[in-house]
């Protein structure tokens, strides 16, 4: 406890986590630091070693080396302890199908030392937050997806833990409690610290002060969300006109890389411009008023999750070919590591 | 210890949540019944008037009771897998081992508290057994003696069951495999008395190995020693191994 009491605020620490499944490593040199009242959101495709991470901050696996602090307290050397100030939701929620929810959250409880009396106000809050006062006497077998998820949900903050891993909350949920969980991650984000691993780029736009993305087990980008986007080399918009345009006009915007059309129609014309780094669309705008073209659309594409990947993953690689293609020729790698 | 209590209390109450605790005590209870009603007729058609003149002969307890719990036994070991396949098992394939994994307990609080719920149900089991000679002890006299060391006896033999079960169970994720390598276990013990007690080619070393050698005493209503420590040995022994294996899968799975 004596780390707790030099710097309060640090909820999570893991330092140099590393993890091998066999010769196979899933997670290299995993570093986190994560304060109260942060959101990190942890991306990564599949396979990347999200999981394995989450499964390494929660206890439910020893990290091959490296440490991991929770509020101070070690999750290596004292995983009880330590354990009692998480609340964890793994992909699939751990529910008992043939229990009631009351039964379950109560049961949840109890697993965390919570006192008798205690267990029903915090069975209640925790269900209130996550919408289940209609289904408390139901078999959680009998409920929908959606309902099995705000179930786990709910058995994640029960205990009112400090430090709060959701795997892909979300999943299964409706529009409406979607929102609804993202307010509630809010929310806790405020006196917790919070880690989320979505796919969903703007689940983490939405919610997360920080983005930690991985590929292959390797740390890739960890900052926060405009130092991400402010990174992408090009953005693009796409517009379309009634009238025929000039595409020389178009090109002599400021920014602009590229102008690409994609269809060539008597009365319309669609075109993809690329702009170099981030874009000011007011310009297309008001040329197209100048110029008399009679705007139809323009849609500024927001990128989707792969594409940034793909990005991260290219610029990170072009640093790094050099030195990574002498270290795999040395070590003779496997070359298909899909997963 | 409260932790384990926890768990135990939840899993013996979420057996009772399906059918199935209640079917398995329920066909259970009739199958043995029959049995017991077989002996009581017989003993009371043929034996009763045979040892009516021999001087110190056992009585109805040695005829009709010690039997009906020998057969409980030899039931149970098809029985015990099924209870026990869903220890670790069932929940490794419904992915809910994550619960107890991440809460503040130890692998051992966890097999512990699995453990002790079945034991809770094989007390149970034991229990309803009990009521038979409590239904003849209206009509004739029952060494409650020998009862008391048979209901031990069975108990002691159904918890060894459950131990080994229990790692079987942690091995896999398959409730069925869990189920049947369970049953092969314990069938191999059995093999190895009969293998034993063969006339042609016996074997102390078979014999003391199985457990039924070691309930018999039980049921004769002698309390050994030396068979309460063969199955405190072999259930510790057991549940040590699971607890090794769910540590284990921290560090390997």
């Amino acid at each position: 406890m004596s780390n707790t009491a030099l710097n309060t605020s640090v909820l999570i620490q893991a330092t140099a986590l590393n993890r091998y499944y066999g010769d196979y490593q899933a997670v290299s040199d995993f570093n986190l630091t994560l304060n109260k009242g942060e959101i990190l959101g942890l991306l990564g495709p599949n396979g990347a070693g999200k999981s394995t991470t989450i499964q390494m901050l929660t206890g439910n696996i020893s990290p091959s080396s490296g440490e991991v602090f929770i509020n101070g307290i070690s999750l290596i050397e004292q995983p009880e302890s330590a354990k009692s100030t998480i609340g964890y939701l793994p992909e699939q929620p751990p529910v008992y199908r043939d229990m009631t929810v009351s039964e379950y959250l109560i049961y949840c409880a109890a697993l965390r030392s919570i006192s008798k009396p205690q267990r029903k106000n915090m069975l209640a809050e925790a269900s209130e937050r996550c919408g289940l006062q209609d289904v408390h006497n139901k078999l959680i077998g009998n409920l929908s997806k959606g309902f099995q998820q705000r179930v786990g949900i709910a058995q994640a903050i029960l205990h009112k833990p400090k430090v709060v891993i959701l795997d892909e909350p979300t999943v299964g949920l409706d529009p409406i409690q979607i929102n609804q969980i993202r307010q509630l991650i809010r929310e806790l984000g405020e006196d917790h610290a919070v880690i989320l691993s979505t796919h969903i780029l703007p689940e983490v736009q939405a919610v997360c002060d920080r983005v930690q993305i991985i590929n292959r087990g390797e740390t890739v980008f960890s900052d926060s969300f405009d130092k991400l986007a402010d990174r992408q080399s090009t953005s693009e918009v796409i517009v379309s006109f009634a009238n025929d345009v000039d595409v020389s006009l178009l090109n002599e915007l400021s920014g602009v890389e590229k102008v690409e059309a994609l269809t060539s129609q008597p009365n319309q014309s669609r075109y993809q411009i690329s702009y170099q780094g981030n874009n000011d669309t007011a310009d297309i705008f008001q040329l197209a008023v100048k110029q008399d073209w009679n705007l139809l659309e323009l849609s500024p594409q927001t990128e989707t999750l792969e594409q940034i990947f793909m990005n991260l993953i290219h610029s990170e690689s072009a640093s790094k070919l050099e030195s990574e293609l002498n270290q795999e020729s040395a070590a003779k790698k496997p070359e298909a590591r899909d997963e | 210890m409260n932790n384990i209590l926890t768990v135990a209390i939840t899993e013996f109450k979420r057996m009772f949540n399906s059918p199935f605790a209640w079917s398995v005590l329920a066909i259970l209870q009739f199958i043995l019944a029959m049995m017991f009603l077989t002996r009581v007729d017989e003993f009371v058609a043929s034996y009763q008037q045979q040892i009516a003149t021999v001087e110190n002969s056992p009585g109805a307890t040695f005829f009709i009771v010690s039997p009906i719990y020998l057969w409980a036994g030899i039931i149970m070991l098809a029985v015990m897998p099924i209870l026990t396949m869903r220890s670790f098992a069932e929940e490794r394939m419904n992915q809910t081992l994550t619960l107890l994994r991440s809460s503040p307990l130890s692998s051992a609080q966890i097999v512990l508290g699995k453990y002790l719920g079945i034991l809770l149900f094989v007390t149970l089991f034991v229990a309803m057994l009990g009521l038979m000679p409590l239904a003849i002890s209206l009509g004739t006299e029952i060494d409650w003696g020998m009862v008391a060391t048979s209901s031990l006896g069975l108990f002691l033999l159904l918890a060894s069951f459950a131990a080994a079960g229990i790692f079987l169970s942690s091995l896999t994720s398959q409730p069925v495999i869990a189920a049947v390598s369970s049953f092969g276990l314990l069938m191999f013990l059995v093999v190895l008395y009969l293998s034993g007690s063969s006339q042609s080619n016996s074997s102390e070393l078979f014999i003391y190995l199985s457990h039924f050698s070691h309930f018999e005493t039980f049921v004769r209503g002698v309390i050994d020693t030396s068979d309460v420590l063969y199955y405190l040995l072999f259930i510790v022994g057991f549940l040590v191994l699971t607890v090794r294996k769910l540590d284990n899968d921290r560090l390997l799975g």
